[in-house]
């Protein structure tokens, strides 16, 4: 295996961890509401921009990250009171252009409240790269990878074990029977917000390091995370996480070997595909329509 | 005769026609006239949409992508090599029409969000070749482009752009019209409501999507020729992925599913920028929240909601005339 192999692969699974983070928020969202979020990309902005500021005040990176998660998870769960939980019922295409609205104020709120500059963060540890089969990693590209793990472990034991986790994967299966067995479907609903903007404020911060932040970083970032949760299947955890990495990996490998300027253009190609010959996605459900 | 002047096809496209040719007198200088302008050409790309959202039900977000194939197909046509005008305008609305066939048939065989991802990204596929191709579409940057002339006549007047512009909004609704209460716009109607239903009785779904799809690529793309010509540049933020939701949202603000709405939308979400700049810093936001708060207040559209609101009034007025109550209906 070449060395240009080895880091285009490295660099695509740092992206595609990122992505994989945003795709889960869409995800999460999708399945207690089947909203698609389209605000899901100010939320990964939320958390970059908001640790960036933190740490300007002298805060320590340890206090300021998880007071940047906060802040998105609270803008979350105000998005989900006071502009999703209203539109109930509301059209497909309705709630899809309530979302772009709240996305669009959140980018104008974020241009008042910061700037329009470019922000960088400082690593969590060092800028020394590491050697690895031929390949430089930076120790940032480690942090986003092990937090990745990490959360993708959480969160499988978050659904799979606890009884909050159960009732949101119940809500996503049958909400109408999820209701009758005594889950507070609308709690649940909430809840999804909140969780997923903590997930794309931790994607935010993670990739700040390494691609600077902006006011309007969370407009390509969130359409990356679209087209990975589309690919795996919309509403599927394990294709979420799967469509990431493999938009990732894909995007490098397309830039270092077929042409750069159309690397963003080759992950919607990919989508394209995707829904036209396999609509739901790897991993998504395959259901019918009911007559 | 009376009923015939009620019905939005004869007395709806009367009174818009009397709104275009009063207005002018409430326009008192050139700006006024290129906003009216631009309210027209988006209209025009919003009956047309109307037509695919609002009547057949299905989604696009990705429409100004046919308006930049128009717009940027003209402009190369006509400023690089030269074409006239008019057959660049129309060769660019063939290939228009064109895409929007081949890509149909597969596009439109996806659902509700599905089919919103599908044209998304095929609205952004094109805004990336135009801002990338910069050599013949001069990239981020965009292009100047040739004044439109008809037989050696240059259009270059604005008063003269807002008749030709208004009467091509004329034709536009009055088509849209004419197709609506055609077997065709019964047909749509039948495949919105359910599509195994409409088969079930014998209208080919798939074919009825493809055409409307392909009108109302054809409607964006001529409004997207004009503006080009019109304004005599075009860059790539008319085909940028805000400007396919804000045409979206034109025609879910107006109302889906009526023609007249579609113009509404279009003329009060073009000026409402005009006014929003003296909002400076805050203009953003408070774009975003107008999105929202129509989206969450007014889920059914202006015209419809107002609609209702007179057709109620005038119900409890007179309760013996049920059957103008059924024939809106319909």
């Amino acid at each position: 295996m070449s060395a240009q192999f080895m880091q285009y692969l490295l660099t695509g699974l740092t992206v595609g961890a990122i992505y994989a983070l945003v795709a889960l928020g869409f995800s999460i969202i999708f399945n207690a509401s089947h909203v698609i979020n389209f605000a899901q990309g100010e939320f990964v902005m939320i958390g970059g921009m908001a640790t960036v500021s933190l740490t300007a005040t002298g805060l320590p990176l340890l206090l300021a990250i998880p007071l940047a998660v906060a802040v998105a998870a609270l803008v979350g769960l105000a998005l989900e009171k006071f502009a999703v939980e209203p539109a109930r019922g509301a059209s497909v295409i309705t709630l899809i252009i309530i979302t772009i609205g709240a996305s669009i104020f959140l980018r104008g709120l974020a241009t008042l409240v910061w700037d329009k500059q470019l922000h960088p963060l400082k690593s969590f540890s060092g800028d020394a790269p590491i050697v690895f089969a031929g390949a430089t990693v930076l120790p940032q590209s480690l942090w986003v990878l092990g937090v990745t793990l990490a959360i993708v472990l959480a969160l499988s034991w978050f659904f799979g074990r606890t009884l909050l986790g159960k009732a949101m994967l119940a809500t996503s299966h049958n909400r109408l029977a999820a209701q009758l067995v005594g889950i507070n479907v609308r709690h649940v609903l909430f809840l999804s917000f909140g969780l997923s903007a903590a997930l794309g404020a931790v994607a935010g911060i993670l990739i700040a390091p390494i691609a600077f932040t902006s006011y309007d970083v969370g407009v390509m970032l969130g359409l990356k995370g679209f087209v990975a949760a589309v690919l795996g299947g919309l509403g599927s955890g394990v294709g979420a996480v799967v469509g990431g990495v493999v938009l990732g990996i894909a995007e490098t490998m397309s830039a270092g070997y077929l042409s750069s300027a159309y690397k963003d253009a080759i992950a919607l190609v990919i989508m394209l595909a995707v829904l036209f010959f396999m609509p739901s996605g790897l991993f998504g459900k395959r259901g019918g329509e009911r007559v | 005769m009376y009923s015939r002047l009620a019905s939005p096809r004869v007395g709806g496209t009367a009174a818009l026609a009397v709104v275009i040719a009063l207005l002018p007198l409430g326009l008192s200088n050139s700006y006024f006239y290129e906003v009216a302008i631009l309210v027209g050409l988006n209209a025009i790309v919003c009956v047309g949409l109307n037509l695919l959202i609002g009547y057949a039900g299905q989604i696009s977000l990705g429409h100004a992508g046919f308006f930049g194939i128009g717009a940027y197909g003209s402009a190369i046509l006509a400023s690089r090599y030269g074409w006239p005008p008019l057959a660049s305008m129309l060769t660019a609305t063939l290939a228009a029409a064109l895409l929007a066939f081949l890509i149909g048939r597969p596009i439109l065989r996806l659902k509700g969000h599905y089919l919103a991802m599908a044209t998304l990204a095929m609205g952004i596929i094109i805004y990336m070749v135009i801002t990338t191709e910069d050599k013949l579409t001069g990239g981020p940057d965009g292009m100047s482009v040739v004044p439109l002339s008809i037989g050696g006549l240059a259009l270059q007047n604005e008063r003269v752009w807002y008749w030709v512009v208004g009467a091509l909004l004329l034709a536009a609704v009055w088509l849209a019209l004419n197709m609506i209460e055609s077997p065709v716009g019964r047909a749509l109607r039948a495949l919105h409501g359910s599509e195994v239903g409409a088969e079930v009785v014998g209208i080919d779904a798939a074919r009825h999507k493809v055409m409307v799809f392909v009108i109302s690529a054809v409607f964006a793309s001529m409004a997207g020729s004009l503006n080009a010509h019109f304004a005599g540049f075009i860059t790539p933020g008319k085909v940028t992925f805000l400007h396919s939701i804000e045409l979206a949202t034109m025609v879910v603000f107006g109302g889906m599913a009526s023609t007249f709405g579609a113009v509404v939308g279009a003329a009060v979400l073009t000026t409402l920028p005009q006014f929003l700049t003296v909002f400076k810093d805050y203009e953003m936001m408070v774009f975003g929240a107008v999105m929202m708060g129509t989206m969450i207040f007014l889920p059914r559209g202006v015209v419809p909601s107002l609609e209702k609101l007179f057709a109620g009034r005038r119900n409890a007025a007179a309760a013996d005339t049920p059957a103008a109550e059924s024939e809106r209906g319909a």
